[in-house]
């Protein structure tokens, strides 16, 4: 068995997000960058998931459509644990093209579990998993919150209102992944980051696809309000307040 | 007549406020497009909760129904979706931003071509070139997507746009799809749910509490205020890794990103991570003893005090509240 993570390459989540002078872009010199934050999740369930299934996975691939400057990423996601890399030599312009690549890229690989997490906390596109699958006509299970082997059958866990389904998909499928997949993003280990020199990182073409949308201008948002301070002993105030000025309850 | 078509998703049989507000904003395009409304619905839902969608502007609602789709089968419900798309012709489809939206929206994008945009703010700012503004960033900036695709996907984020009614006489049609049965290929094998309880995403009032609530044996008031609002718990991270809460109520970073109408953040302290997955809520109202806490920078409403204290007057007067209105 073969998994790939899906991983997209973030700006730090306690970046400042500084707007370029005409607004056109989104001024991004001296970010830090990560791994989109689920997607760790992901990749530290599938190494997990690898390493109690006695070697009935064989191999954990991360996969990125992005620039080569996206690379340090990638080498974070191998020292944490994967076994190899591939990477779309493109810029990632709308999920529709990121998520047609991929499945261009690897149309010939039979993985038999696809990750991906459910959003990239930059663009908040929400939308690259379920591209994929359908992308590649397999089976899709969103809003996982548990992913177990059983035998050789993927089981997991959907959220739903008030608690969870069980799911049993075919394989091949793509798992979109939420927290509580696992407790903790794995670090890599000193070991670990020695390794990842030697590891594989594969390096494709893009093909010719399209993206169908265009960011093309950006706004800040409104400053807020300071706010309103109300006396600890005069909560009903708090409650007027609500429901007269915000009219929210 | 061009249209624009809304999918809306029901619960358990019955519409909720989220898809009342899609509808508004669906029929409102197409007014302004000169456009036709309709509403598609998937699943068993009774005609006189079909109908309800007309008074929000929608003049024709195509309903499918089939015993396979009793549970959600990603593939086959964009399949009808998206045949839905091509028989009326629609140029125009919104979902909502809910975690089912995100299942179904993206695969009907890929299976008509069509471009989507996820978390939109609001109406499309121009018709041609098909420009939309989106949160990015969990709201830290806005941008404006243009859709190239001659059908386009808005997904809209929940309290943006608002509930306008416009009452229309409604047709309740019943929609046929040819789904063929090798796409059901997840099988439900079990289901834990416990009824009344909100999907912490979809809430509209959410109660979270952070360390400052000191321990487990301290939610009884913060529940007891949740239900009075009819609202979702929640909670911040280091309180879901001590155990006091379950990990489905941890929201932030790493957790979920929700975007209610109002947040209370009781003894949270504000941490950027923290904020990152509660900063698009419409109302924050923050209760902690330290009036130099960065929530305080974030919330619109402030109380500076013990939260064993002043929670327990929270519930009292809003309660009262409830009572008389
Ligand atoms: C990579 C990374 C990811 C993270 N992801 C998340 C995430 O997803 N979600 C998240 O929540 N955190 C996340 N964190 C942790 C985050 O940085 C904070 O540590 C965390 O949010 C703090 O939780 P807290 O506010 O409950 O606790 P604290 O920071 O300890 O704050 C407790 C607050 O309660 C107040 N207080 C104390 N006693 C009382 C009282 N009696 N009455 C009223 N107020 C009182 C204090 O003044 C303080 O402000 C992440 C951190 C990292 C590094
Ligand atoms: N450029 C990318 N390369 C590889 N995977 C990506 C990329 N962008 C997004 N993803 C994956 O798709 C998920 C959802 O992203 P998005 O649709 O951009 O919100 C992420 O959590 C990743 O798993």
């Amino acid at each position: 068995m073969k998994i790939l993570v899906c991983v997209s390459n973030v700006p730090d989540t306690t970046t400042k997000i500084k707007l370029s002078g005409d607004m056109h872009s989104v001024d991004l010199a001296n970010v830090q960058w990560i791994i989109n934050p689920w997607d760790e999740l992901a990749l530290t369930r599938a190494l997990e998931l690898k390493e109690a299934s006695e070697g009935k996975i064989e191999k954990v691939t991360v996969m990125l459509v992005g620039a080569k400057s996206a690379e340090p990423t990638m080498r974070k996601a191998l020292a944490i644990g994967a076994d190899d890399a591939v990477r779309v030599d493109a810029e990632p312009l709308d999920a529709y093209f990121v998520a047609g690549q991929i499945a261009g890229a690897i149309k010939d690989e039979n993985y038999d579990l696809v990750f991906c997490g459910i959003e990239s906390s930059d663009y908040n596109g929400s939308a690259m998993g379920s591209m994929l699958s359908e992308f590649m006509n397999i089976p899709s299970v969103s809003s996982v919150s548990k992913v177990e082997m059983d035998d050789d059958q993927i089981v997991v866990n959907r959220e739903i209102a008030g608690g969870f389904e069980v799911v049993v998909p075919e394989l091949p499928f793509v798992a979109i992944v939420q927290k509580g997949i696992t407790k903790e993003p794995r670090i890599p280990s000193m070991r670990g980051i020695m390794m990842a020199r030697k590891k594989p990182l594969k390096v494709v073409e893009a093909s010719g696809l399209e993206a169908l949308t265009e960011f093309v201008k950006y706004e800040p948002p409104q400053p807020k309000a300071a706010c309103k301070m109300i006396d600890a002993d005069n909560v009903a105030e708090l409650v007027d307040l609500l429901h007269n000025e915000a009219k929210i309850i | 007549m061009s249209k624009v078509l809304i999918y809306a998703e029901n619960f358990d049989g019955k519409f909720k406020k989220a898809n009342f507000e899609i509808v508004s904003y669906g029929a409102e395009i197409a007014r302004q497009t000169g456009a036709e409304a309709i509403v598609l619905s998937i699943g068993n839902v009774p005609d006189e909760e079909l109908k309800q969608l007309s008074v929000y502007g929608a003049s024709r609602v195509l309903s499918f129904n089939d015993g396979r789709f009793d549970a959600l089968e990603n593939q086959a419900y964009a399949s009808v979706i998206a045949q839905a798309v091509e028989k009326e012709g629609a140029e125009i489809v919104v979902f909502s931003n809910s975690n089912t939206s995100k299942a179904l929206a993206p695969r009907v994008s890929v299976k008509l071509k069509a471009g989507m945009v996820f978390a939109a703010t609001g109406l499309p700012k121009s018709i041609d070139p098909f420009m939309v503004p989106k949160k990015v960033f969990h709201g830290k900036a806005f941008a404006d997507v243009v859709i190239k695709s001659p059908i386009k996907i808005i997904c809209l984020s929940q309290n943006s746009f608002g509930i306008t009614e416009d009452a229309k006489a409604v047709s309740i049609e019943t929609f046929v799809a040819e789904i063929d049965d090798t796409v059901f290929k997840t099988r439900v094998t079990n289901v834990e749910k416990a009824t009344g309880k909100i999907l912490l995403n979809d809430a509209e009032i959410i109660v979270s509490g952070g360390r400052g609530m000191k321990g487990a044996e301290n939610w009884k008031p913060l529940e007891d205020l949740a239900d009075i609002l009819g609202a979702a718990t929640a909670c911040s991270r280091p309180v879901s890794d001590e155990g006091w809460r379950p990990h489905s109520e941890h929201v932030g970073q790493t957790g979920k990103i929700v975007a209610p109408n109002l947040y209370f953040a009781l003894g949270i302290s504000g941490a950027i991570q923290h904020l990152a997955g509660v900063s698009s809520s419409k109302v924050i109202v923050a209760v902690n003893t330290d009036h130099e806490a960065p929530v305080f920078q974030e919330a619109d409403y402030g109380i500076i005090g013990d939260v064993q204290k002043v929670l327990p007057q929270m519930v009292e007067a809003f309660r009262k509240f409830k009572s008389e209105n």
